[in-house]
This record gives C-alpha cells, structure tokens and sequence, in this order.
C-alpha cells in the first residue's frame, strides 16, 4: 500500500467520523456551489482569472522587478529568499535586528512550507499564529489538514479539551461562542505584546506595489496596526499585473473558499507605519524551477482558495493529514512530486481523477491532467515501484495481442469459476477486501459473436 | 442514412458482462445501424495509462486502431474508454487514419443523441432507477452538465431515459459525485475507493432507487462487487440494457 493509502485507511478505521469529515467539507462545497451560480458571469470570471494569472507568470521577472521597485518608493524594504533556509534567516535576522521577542502571524501557508515556525523555536522565539484554526492546531502541536481551515479535522469538544489545557477555559466546555471568546482574550494580549507581525500574502500587485491579504477573522490587520514592524512573506507567484486585476480574483476567492461573496477583510498594505518597518519577503523554494515544467507550470496559478480539496472525494475521505505533504489535497498532489522533499510520488496516484478538481479551480488548472501526466513522468523517471513497472509491461503485451488477451480472459473467467473461495479471495487479492468479484459469464462477448455470426 | 459503424466492446465487458455489449449491438442494429465488430479487438489501454504506463499501452493502442480503421464511427458502450480514444491516444503517431479514428470514436449514449438523434426510442423498463454518472463521460465528454459548473443544465443520459416506458428516475443528493472505481484506483486506495462505492450506493438507497445504472460498466462492477458483498438488494444494469428492454 502507498504511504497515502495507509493513511488513508486509518482516517477511515473511525467510520462515523470520517462521515463527518466529508459531509462537513461537502457542505462547503454546496455553499460554493450557491455563490457561484448567483454570480451570472462566473464561468468567464474563471477564464480572465485564469488569462491574468497566465499573463503574469509569462512576465514574472518584469512583474516582480517593477512590484519591488513600486514597493521600495512607498517606502517597504524588499528583501530575496531563494529557498527556505534563506528565508527563515532573513526572516530571523529581522526579528533580531528590532530586538523583537513578540511575533505574531495571520495565516501563511508559504512559512508552513519553509517550516518558519519549527526555525525560529530553535532560535528561542515563539511565533504565536493568530488565526483561530492555526492556533488550535499549533498549541496541539499539529500541521495544518486543509489550506483555509486548517483545524476542520477537528472536532469541538476536542478543541475545548486543548483549550481547557492551554488557555484555563472550564473543563467539558464545547460551546464555540464560548471558545472563541476565550482564544479572542488570549490573542489579544498577544497583538498587543507584539512587536513583529508577520503575514501570509494573497497577491501582490505590480502596478502599486502593494500586498493584499485575505482574512476572515482580521487578525492580520491587529497584529499589523498594533506592531512596529511588519513582515509580509510571498512566493513569486502570488504577483498580479494591475490594481484593476484585484477584482476578478477577490470575486473569485472567498465565493470558492467558504461560498461567501467576499471575505470579511481585504487588506491593502502599501507603506510602513510613520516610526514603522515594513518588510516583503519574496521567496523561490523551488518554484522558478517549476515554472520551466512546461506539463505544470500552470499549477503556479493556484490562489490557496482550497476548493478543490472541498469537491474532492478522496480528500474528504482520506483527511489532509494523509497526503504528507504541506498542501494536501489535488493541488498538493500535483505540486508535491516536484516540490516536496519527502517525494509525494504517491499523490498522483491518489485520485481517481474524477475530474471535479479541475471544474471547481477558480483559475482553470487542469488539476486532473496533471496528476494523469505525473504519473506517466513518475514511471517514465522511474520512481515507481520496479513490481508495477514489470506487470504493466507484462499487461501491454497481453492487451496488444488478440490471442494473448483471449486466453488472459479465459483464464480470469475460468479462474474466478472454479477457484475455491479461499484461494479466490486471498489477501493478494486488493479487489476483493471489500467487494466480490463478477459472475462469470458462460461465455464472452467475443464468443457469443462468434457463435451468433457463425465466425 | 447508413452508417458503417464499429462496434468496441470494452475489455471487462467481454470478459465479465457480455449481456451489455449483446445489448448495445441489438439496440443499435434495431435503429438501422450496420454494425461491424471487429473480432480481433482488445482493449483501450486504459488500465496501462491510469497507473502511469501509457508508453508500456503504445503498442495497445496501434492494435486498436489497426482494428478500427476505415469506420464512419467507433461506438462503444463506455464513456471511459471513449476519452481514452479521443484524448489519449496522443502518444502514438498521428497518422490520417489515427486522427480520423479519434475523432469519430464515440460514446454510446452521444451517439444516440448527436448523430442518430434518437427520438420515440421503444423501450419499456418498469422500476425505479438512479443515474450514476459516471465522471469520465461527464466531465469530460461532457454528455450532461457538471454540477461545479455554471451552465444551462443538460444530460444527454436523461434525454435518452426520458423516452423509456415506465421509467421512473430518481433523484439523488449528490448528483454527479465519484462511485470510486477509478480504474487501478481501485486496488491503489483500496479502502478510500470502497468508501466511496458505499457512499454512492447509501444514496442511491436512500431514495428507493431498484436499480443503479451508468454508461459505464466499470463504475458498476465496482458498485456490484459492494453491492454482492453486503447482500444488498438494490441491483446495476448497463444503460445500453434499459433502451434495449
């Protein structure tokens, strides 16, 4: 069994709460579902989102010079990461350079990816992260299971025993008005001993040089409007080309994310505070190499929405956690086996490339295409299993031959006939664990035509 | 009009079911269609190129086309294995003949609808039926609506349905979610593949439904194998054995 499968397998061990699991992100999808139809040119929104986005990685190194010099003249310092260990450096040496013990972050996917948080721990300081969902799984000592709700694994009254253990909330309580109430005092004592706030970046517009950030919860604007110094951390391909480009994407984003119009706060940053620092952190890791891909590049274009981890069906029944990999998730799976370091060569091959992935991205990635070409490169490189490599060359010789494959049909029919039952249905059959095999029939097709039609 | 039309019948249903590919050339050859089947036909070469060796299937599908050159059209009773012709079989050179066959290869269903245009259909089938429909012929050869997209709503399935006698079809709650088959999928993620068949098959339950039926026999052999293994009463049928009845 892949890495994926076994995971996968103990998500699904607890039935009821994998049920949970899926109708509770099925939910979401339905709500996506209602926000995009009552948006009547949704499906064209879908294709400019998708051209502007194209657009802007075809001009990546002028769009993001000309973001870096707008930036620099409204008064922000653009600094240059190449991988993750450059970046937890710049971001540590900025920290050290105001003296600050304090930090605080609104969600950022791109730290997670850098393992930002694990870095600076080691440097003696603690990041404390400001969305509700994050700060949950950080004081469980968690990775995110989804890339807009990173605790939706969770269930409340397990959140109400963390809290009753982190934060002295009463022992038993679940109430999520309540619970929320009590991590509202908890951060706001935190935004207020701040002295760095760090935050992710939606997208970064070129014409301004400006960043905007999405939230819900507006965490990123307390802890930017209270510290003196702020830290916005972007991959390359978070640019878009102008201010007029906004509109399509923040249509698009929230309607897709959770099936609301627009999210709670949009937030354009554009110059430090007066006594204040203001700090983009533009960061490659791995991407400008991808980009050369020609088969993925386009996977570049996602924004984070998370829809197709919602539609997928395998993710509501696999949980984010199972896929091992920072994004989980059809969109992870197409990104990991490029970009992971653990390899993520299983992620392709679990799907079942269904498809719906691709109808729901916002900006068009032909998520399903991919996992389907990362397979065929996967074997082509030879990072498959050398087993599976010989039986599909065994199974292409069959299938090119038409007495190779009527006696192999034969064979399965007589096999499935005649074999005592315990040796049918031994382990090495994957089939059937869970299902029967078919009936077989007195004859095939092939034969009944051929008696049929005296051939 | 008469059309020379070559009829493929996918590997599995050779093997396992051939009342559907039986159903699919009566139904066929009753609307005045001259049906050839070639007798040296294979397979597609899916299963090769889902698990990642399409290169290992080249020679796979040369053999199909040698066997299906010189047709006005190729139907078969698969949506799966319709997209495998047109869309993937791009690796093996695009001679005339190759690019005629991916073009004029076609889904059962849509050939109904598209080039016979088939109205009045005499068929009688009595029960209560849910449509499973199955994600390649869907989304990707598109024969009804995906319900991600926003787009007029259409089925191509349901116009054919639509003019069976006695019919009654039901409705599910998730109307165009994935039954898990997914090819070798299915024996990849085992378990999350079963979890899904049960799924599809809970919801079909749910709402009364006698029979699970798709343009896909693969999704159903996978329901059937569920199905068969919890003793359930709720039965599969090819689609091409509903417009056949």
């Amino acid at each position: 069994m892949t890495a994926h499968a076994k995971c996968a397998k103990k998500f699904l061990a607890d039935e009821p709460r994998a049920d949970w699991h899926d109708e509770t992100l099925w939910l979401v999808r339905t709500k996506r579902d209602r926000a995009a139809a009552a948006v009547d040119e949704w499906e064209a929104l879908r294709e400019q989102a998708s051209q502007i986005k194209e657009e802007a990685l075809a001009n990546l190194n002028g769009l993001l010079k000309q973001f870096e010099a707008e930036a620099t003249k409204n008064g922000a310092k653009v600094l240059w990461a190449t991988d993750a260990e450059e970046f937890n450096r710049i971001i540590l040496d900025i920290i050290r350079q105001h003296k600050a013990m304090n930090v605080v972050k609104s969600k950022s996917m791109l730290t997670e990816e850098c393992g930002m948080n694990a870095f600076l721990l080691k440097a003696g300081i603690e990041v404390v992260d400001t969305d509700l969902g994050e700060r949950i799984i950080q004081f469980r000592h968690e990775m995110p299971s989804h890339i807009v709700l990173p605790a939706i694994h969770l269930k409340k009254e397990e959140i109400g025993a963390t809290f009753h253990e982190k934060l002295g909330t009463a022992a038993g309580a679940s109430d999520p008005v309540y619970l929320t109430h009590a991590a509202r005092l908890h951060l706001r004592r935190k935004f207020l001993a701040a002295e760095v706030a760090m935050t992710g970046v939606n997208f970064a517009v070129a014409e301004t040089g400006s960043v905007v950030v999405c939230t819900n919860e507006g965490n990123a604007d307390m802890g930017v409007q209270a510290a003196p110094v702020q830290i916005h951390c972007m991959g390359i391909e978070k640019i878009i080309p102008r201010q007029r480009d906004l509109g399509v994407f923040t249509r698009l984003l929230a309607r897709n994310a959770t099936g609301q119009a627009v999210t709670t706060y949009t937030s354009h940053y554009m110059r430090p505070k007066p006594q204040g620092a203001m700090y983009i952190v533009i960061v490659d890791n791995g991407r400008f190499k991808h980009l050369t891909q020609r088969s993925y590049a386009s996977s570049l274009k996602c924004i984070r929405c998370g829809g197709c981890l919602n539609t997928c069906p395998v993710f509501r029944r696999s949980g984010g956690h199972s896929y091992g990999y920072v994004i989980p998730g059809p969109i992870g799976s197409i990104l990991a086996p490029e970009r992971s370091r653990a390899g993520g060569i299983d992620l392709p091959f679990a799907s079942s490339l269904c498809g719906s992935c691709s109808n729901v991205c916002p900006v068009k990635i032909d998520i399903h295409e991919q996992l389907y070409r990362w397979r065929q490169d996967l074997t082509l490189q030879r990072r498959t299993s050398f087993v599976k490599r010989v039986a599909m060359c065994v199974a292409g010789f069959v299938l090119s031959s038409n007495a190779r494959y009527n006696f192999a049909g034969a064979l399965g029919r007589f096999a499935v006939k005649y074999l005592p039952r315990f040796l049918l249905y031994l382990p090495l059959n994957v089939w059937g664990k869970a299902r029967e095999l078919p009936v077989p029939p007195r004859e095939s097709f092939k034969q009944w035509y051929k008696r049929s039609h005296n051939q | 009009m008469r059309f020379h039309v070559g009829l493929f019948i996918p590997c599995y249903i050779d093997t396992f079911y051939p009342q559907v590919g039986i159903a699919t050339l009566r139904l066929l050859e009753r609307l005045g269609v001259e049906v050839v089947y070639p007798l040296k036909q294979t397979c597609c070469g899916q299963p090769l190129a889902n698990s990642g060796s399409e290169h290992e299937a080249a020679a796979c599908y040369r053999h199909f086309v040698d066997c299906f050159k010189g047709f006005d059209y190729v139907v078969t009773p698969s949506g799966s294995c319709a997209w495998q012709v047109k869309h993937h079989f791009d690796i093996i050179e695009q001679t005339d003949e190759v690019r005629h066959l991916r073009a004029t290869t076609y889904e059962l269903c849509e050939f109904l609808t598209d080039i016979l245009k088939v109205d009045g259909l005499k068929a009688r089938f009595p029960h209560r039926v849910g449509i499973h429909q199955s994600c390649h012929g869907l989304r990707l050869m598109k024969l009804a609506s995906a319900s991600e997209l926003i787009e007029r709503s259409y089925s191509k399935v349901r116009q054919l349905l639509n003019q069976v006698e006695g019919i009654e079809i039901v409705e599910l709650d998730r109307k165009d979610e994935c039954c898990g088959f997914g090819g070798t999928f299915s024996v990849v993620e085992p378990e999350v593949s079963a979890k899904m068949g049960r799924d599809r098959i809970a919801d079909h339950e749910r709402h009364g439904a006698e029979y699970i039926t798709s343009y896909d026999m693969s999704c159903l052999m996978h329901l059937e194998g569920i199905l068969r293994r919890q003793k359930k009463p709720l039965k599969i049928i090819h689609i091409a054995e509903i417009l056949n009845s």
